[in-house]
């Protein structure tokens, strides 16, 4: 069944209350999930007290000054600063996005900067998330080109239009943002691929070069690996980029009706 | 979007590869069927709703045999067997899907879709025996 509660070992405890940086004029609260797998003990809450003067503006920048300035045991992913890697994708403020293009004063609750890992992802370490699932089933839905047709002496044709009908769809970065916000992926992650592995699907399956839909949607059609998408739409209100996986996965659901009727 | 912590990683239960793992027994090539008579069933409880309620209002505060007659009538209980298919119908689909949403324990969860079967058909005949009785006389 479902778990409501978190196992013992999951419970979030009070962690430690950093000093404030001596002489700093204006703070702001940052409240950190930690967990180590070295130590054997529960995850807990740290406070850190990040100086604004002395940082820049970006969440990511606040990760930063704290793991140079206060607290280098502070474990997180990060690497282009400016949302196209999606390394730094946690859960800020109550919801899943990008600490790079996060504006600390965006995500204020109460004055303090909540951070968590990804939602329901087993954590590596602190807000590091295993995206193991996550990367081989977007690896499941098979995201390059395929043809039977001879390879053309040059590149493969595609109209202008055609090639519009993969904008919203290719931008998507794979930050976990959208698959990680999802309750249905969060019950039945481990047989639904989730909204970003499905709009990666859909962006294959819109391609106008490749030939081979129906397999593609052969793979999909299936009770738990499309559809557990119950039109939530928290993948669309979390995706950084601004992408609708909601949507995507709707087209997908609409080519299976339309190749039985 | 609330925050639901994570976890600690638990230990890998399994060798297996990861693309095997979400391979796992392969797309089971239905759930379309399931989708799309959902929409279907939908649209038509809508309509045959509508004309369920206007029965019912007509029938509260009639007499005995008047509320018989006008439930005997051909056209109401055409009406009538409609909509107990229509909604029974989206009743199992609907429930089976929040079954499979949360329930995990696999034997529990094919004792409740079969449970859950079992009773929606059980409510759509025994609605129909009784539209049917009246209907028919007897």
């Amino acid at each position: 069944m479902v778990e409501l509660t978190l196992p013992k070992n999951s419970q979030v405890t009070t962690g430690k209350t950093w000093p404030k940086p001596a002489g700093a004029k204006k703070l702001t609260e940052f409240r950190i999930y930690r967990w180590n797998p070295d130590d054997g003990k529960n995850p807990r809450i740290d406070t850190y007290y990040v100086d604004r003067e002395d940082c820049g503006p970006m969440v990511l920048d606040g990760l930063i000054y704290i793991k140079n300035k206060i607290d280098p045991t502070l474990t997180f992913r990060r690497s282009c600063r400016e949302g196209v890697c999606g390394s730094c994708a946690m859960n800020i403020g109550g919801t899943n996005t990008l600490a790079c293009t996060k504006g600390m004063d965006e995500v204020l609750v109460k004055g303090v900067v909540n951070i968590y890992p990804l939602p329901h992802m087993p954590v590596v370490k602190d807000l590091v998330p295993d995206l193991t699932n996550f990367y081989a089933q977007h690896a499941s839905i098979e995201p390059w080109l395929q043809t039977d047709t001879a390879a053309p002496e040059k590149e493969w044709r595609q109209s202008k239009d055609d090639r519009e009908k993969l904008d919203g769809l290719y931008e998507c970065i794979l930050c976990a943002c959208c698959s990680t916000s999802c309750p249905s992926y969060w019950w039945n992650g481990d047989r639904y691929l989730g909204p970003a592995a499905l709009l990666q699907a859909t962006r294959w399956l819109k391609d106008s070069r490749d030939e081979r839909t129906g397999e593609r949607l052969d793979y999909l059609e299936d009770p738990f690996r499309l559809y557990r998408c119950h039109t939530i739409m928290n993948c669309a209100q979390a995706c950084p980029k601004s992408l609708n996986p909601a949507k995507a996965i709707a087209e997908i659901k609409k080519m299976m009706v339309e190749r039985q009727i | 979007m609330s925050t639901p912590h994570s976890g600690p990683a638990p230990a890998r239960a399994t060798m297996r590869t990861p693309l095997g793992r979400v391979r796992g027994l392969g797309a089971a090539k239905s759930g379309t069927e399931h989708f799309f008579t959902q929409r279907l069933t939908g649209a038509a409880n809508l309509l045959l709703s509508i004309a369920f309620i206007i029965i019912v209002i007509s029938v509260a505060g009639q007499s005995y045999a008047a509320a018989r007659a006008t439930l005997g009538h051909p056209l109401v209980a055409v009406i009538i067997l409609l909509t107990l298919l229509s909604v029974t119908t989206h009743m199992r689909i609907g429930m089976q899907v929040v079954i499979e949403d949360y329930v995990h324990t696999e034997g529990l969860k094919v004792l409740l879709i079969v449970a859950n079967t079992f009773f929606s058909i059980a409510v759509a005949l025994a609605g129909a025996f009784a539209v049917l009785k009246i209907s028919l006389g007897g």
